[in-house]
């Protein structure tokens, strides 16, 4: 491998023990005709962190679920601690010391802590000693690597960080020497992944090896003493973190130089386009989550609401959309009030010129069990053809032309929307909802999953959009994003505007103070309002972990 | 006042007869459902239960061989239905319900063919049948006002598949809640993919359910034929399988409940047969047909709205796929 570097990595060897944890050679894995894996070597020393790095489908997760036993490769040699072995099942796997944290948690939700925790490592046939046994287990093990968790607790109850301490501690139950983490962040709120990578800290202290797989260069950068880039299937390069940047990272990982910061003109304002005045919107219990809020955006202008999520920024964009009613309020898009009540809101937006990009597409951006022709005119299939029968072919040729335009890959007209990669569908929801022209665009999270390359591309459409003399809305929770595309920033806290901010100039932790409301010199309620019952970064964790426990076994 | 201790008694004791069936049915489902593999099948598998018990214990004498038969006619509608909905990964529920039409069919065709009654086994008798049971002391204690008329009534003197049914639920639930193999089941059920990636096999764990099921189920449908009653007839089921599924939805699959539940819809059969044919006053005699059709009224009524959410198993009616 390249740029290995032996030096202070040697305090191992004085028994035969192999300084190299895990050593994957000319590993190969195919599904069909799709190469996942080609000839790839890793070599991970014992006692690192060792991050992966790749974008969506470099063959990152093939690779890690080959070495837990997941998959089997179909050519290639898996050395654990420097004995070749044959990884048939995960369980092999985790007698040979290797535990996974998968990215979507492998827990029971109904169950305990205690109970997903000895599940499938179980001492005996019953199950009280069993579980008394992992009881005081456990707690040492909370003590050693700081992973304090109520094992009565049901799982379904915790927060996204705490469900994953799970998953830590059932690997640490079972012995596992070394811990892949697969995109481990990516549920995570920033304070609960500072707090993982704390815990990951104290296990590289205590010489677990940790492999780290994400693509949050960031991440890598924080933590990692090696990596390692994958690039369509193939292992780039490895390298120690030290050496290294973010950019270099990013070029390796797209195969070309990658812009991180987003390159953008002045912003030239025209007249004001969309137009929110004394905006209430209650969510689905009635609870008022969008509390009088007023803004502006003028044609040629990005404006961000910045935020944690959970403040009403979701209630906020589905409200000018016209899939939520509001309580209250004016929308005014080109001067003209907007009535968005009722089913057909979203419609009758549209017809105002208001396009709409919504923060999750697979729940509301796309079907995805459609193909990409369909989904690339849902929402305007009144377009194609008059009367009821569907004019396919002016559909399709639209849809291609979509895809050319925004390289929407594979071009396949006729592939399953589930198929394609996050970027790939954001793509074509984007290339729907911007080449109808609209005079506003409201975007939610455009790059929420997306890979770097394709960030870079969506950055640059949006910009483009603005360029054009459109209004462009941005929320979106990655404060990076905001600050980089918006022109202003607006900031949301328990479903009020709370300031506004000039990306130029605002500093990150100012930002950050306001979002969570701790800087309050210029809210606008009168006191005792706020915050109402709990403070949003608790609602956040409430949002996160499913109250519902009626589907809990009660003997 | 004798006389209604006695009718009361009378009607348990038939309760806990027509319960039986439902229990084990019931108790069977748990075990498949629990995995993630739901189970409409139970009807056919009650029923091909009860045809095989007849017809084997009609040939040889012997209803322990019937009830081996039961069993083992039981095991291969649940190993088609393993092959269909675990292995080829089809959808469950049209696999349950295929079973359901090849039991009614087969039954009535194979019944016809090898005994000639018009879809009715040979009339059964002694060894054939499984027999009451007359538990120690009955007799002697006949005479003990109240406790002698429950205990000789009520607790004695049911055949030996009654009293399985009632020991296999607290077994049940013990081994659902106390044993290493119920923690996987259940987990089984919920998340398939937490038992993947903890090394065990979910198609296995599946497969040990479904055959626990048929064991249970096949014991009640010869529970039917070669208990019950004396011999087989066409459809004789008559929904058993439907109901106890309803009961174990209806007992949000856990054992307990579910034994609750099953009594409950016996007790509704049991008082059937007694107010059939009685005069009420304002109403006048109620006919037979509305009367028959209260359990299956109140199955609809309660499952409609009475017992709030019933949360099923997570995975149920879900094929296992290994792939992300």
């Amino acid at each position: 491998m390249t740029g290995l570097n032996p030096t202070n990595e040697q305090r191992s060897s004085g028994a035969a023990a192999s300084a190299l944890a895990i050593e994957l050679v000319g590993i190969n894995k195919h599904f069909g005709p799709v190469h996942a894996n080609k000839d790839i070597h890793l070599a991970v020393k014992r006692g690192t962190v060792h991050g992966i790095v790749g974008e969506n489908g470099a063959g990152k997760s093939t690779l890690m679920s080959i070495l837990y036993g997941f998959y089997t490769a179909d050519s290639g040699t898996i050395l654990v601690d420097g004995v070749a072995h044959e990884i048939t099942d995960s369980r092999h796997a985790l007698a040979l010391g290797i535990g996974m944290v998968h990215q979507h948690f492998m827990l029971v939700d109904n169950f305990t802590v205690l109970e997903n925790v000895v599940l499938g490592a179980e001492d005996s046939a019953l199950l009280t000693p069993t579980l008394n046994r992992a009881r005081g287990h456990l707690k040492d093990l909370a003590r050693d690597y700081g992973l304090d968790i109520d094992p009565d607790a049901i799982v379904g109850n915790l927060s996204v960080g705490q469900q994953q301490r799970v998953e830590i501690l059932k690997a640490l139950y079972r012995g596992a020497e070394t811990l892949i983490l697969d995109e481990p962040t990516g549920v995570l709120t920033p304070a609960e992944a500072d707090h993982l990578f704390r815990i990951l800290g104290k296990l590289r202290a205590e010489g677990k090896t940790i492999i780290l797989i994400t693509h949050k260069l960031r991440e890598i950068m924080a933590i990692t003493d090696e990596v390692s880039v994958m690039r369509q299937g193939e292992m780039v390069e490895t390298l120690p973190t030290a050496d290294t940047s973010p950019e270099h990272l990013a070029e390796l990982m797209v195969g070309r130089r990658v812009l991180l910061r987003v390159e953008k003109g002045a912003a030239k304002p025209g007249k004001v386009l969309l137009e929110v005045e004394n905006l209430v919107v209650t969510d689905d219990f009635g609870t008022p989550r969008v509390k009088g809020v007023n803004f502006q955006v003028r044609a040629g202008e990005i404006v961000g609401i910045a935020g944690v999520a959970g403040n009403g920024q979701s209630e906020l964009l589905e409200s000018i959309a016209g899939m939520r009613d509001q309580k209250s309020g004016t929308i005014r898009v080109n001067g003209n009030p907007l009535s968005l009540e009722g089913d057909d809101g979203a419609a009758r937006a549209r017809k105002a010129g208001l396009a709409h990009v919504p923060e999750d597409r697979l729940r509301m951006g796309l079907i995805t069990n459609f193909a990409a022709w369909e989904n690339a005119i849902l929402g305007y299939q009144g377009k194609y053809g008059d009367g009821p029968a569907l004019d396919i072919a002016k559909a399709r040729a639209t849809a291609q032309d979509y895809m050319k335009k925004f390289d929407v890959r594979p071009a396949a007209l006729d592939l399953k929307t589930a198929n394609f990669s996050g970027g790939n569908q954001q793509k074509l929801v984007l290339a729907r909802e911007m080449e109808r022209d609209p005079d506003v665009l409201v975007v939610g999270q455009p790059t929420r999953g997306v890979d770097i390359g394709a960030i870079e591309f969506i950055h640059n459409q949006i910009i483009k959009m603005r360029d054009a003399g459109k209004a462009i809305l941005l929320v979106s929770v990655e404060l990076d994003e905001i600050r980089s595309l918006s022109d202003r920033i607006l900031v949301i806290f328990d479903g009020q505007i709370v300031g506004e901010a000039d990306p130029a100039t605002a500093d990150e932790t100012e930002l950050g103070l306001r979002m969570t409301g701790s800087h309050t010199d210029n809210v606008v309620t009168e006191p005792g309002t706020l915050p109402e019952h709990e403070t949003p970064v608790q609602q956040t964790l409430v949002e996160m972990s499913p109250k519902d426990n009626s589907g809990r076994d009660t003997n | 006042m004798d006389q209604i201790l006695v009718d009361i008694t009378l009607i348990l004791d038939s309760t806990v007869r027509l319960a039986v069936p439902l229990i084990l049915a019931s108790l069977a489902g748990l075990y498949s459902e629990r995995s993630g593999i739901i189970d409409i099948g139970l009807e056919g598998k009650l029923l091909a239960g009860a045809f095989a018990a007849a017809a084997m214990s009609a040939v040889t004498g012997s209803a322990w061989l019937g009830l081996l038969a039961g069993v083992g006619a039981a095991l291969v509608f649940s190993g088609i239905h393993g092959l269909a909905s675990i292995n080829f990964k089809g959808n469950q529920t049209i696999s349950g319900v295929a079973l359901n039409f090849l039991a009614a069919g087969l039954t009535t065709f194979l019944g016809q063919s090898w005994f000639r009654r018009g879809g009715y086994t040979p009339q059964l008798s002694g060894d054939q049948r499984f027999n009451p049971i007359t538990l120690p002391f009955a007799e002697e204690l006949r005479d003990v006002p109240v406790l002698g008329q429950i205990y000789g009534e009520l607790i004695s003197g049911h055949n030996i598949i009654t009293y399985v049914a009632f020991i296999a639920v607290p077994v049940t639930a013990w081994v659902l809640f106390r044993s290493r193999f119920g923690l996987r089941l259940r987990a089984v059920g919920e998340n398939p993919k937490a038992i993947d990636t903890a090394g065990i096999s979910v198609t296995r764990l599946r497969y040990q359910a479904l055959i626990i099921t048929a064991v249970l189920v096949g014991i009640g449908g010869a529970y039917l034929s070669i208990a019950q009653s004396a011999g087989f007839n066409n459809n004789m089921s008559a929904g058993r399988g439907y109901i106890a599924l309803a009961a174990l939805i209806f007992a949000k699959w856990r054992p307990g409940p579910a034994l609750l539940v099953c009594l409950m819809f016996g007790f509704l059969d049991a008082i059937q047969f007694r107010i059939q044919g009685q005069s009420f006053p304002f109403i006048g005699e109620v006919p037979v047909q509305a009367i028959q059709a209260l359990p299956y009224i109140l199955t609809v009524v309660l499952l409609a709205g009475f017992i709030g959410r019933a949360v099923a198993p997570k995975a149920a009616g879900v094929p296992y796929t290994k792939e992300r």
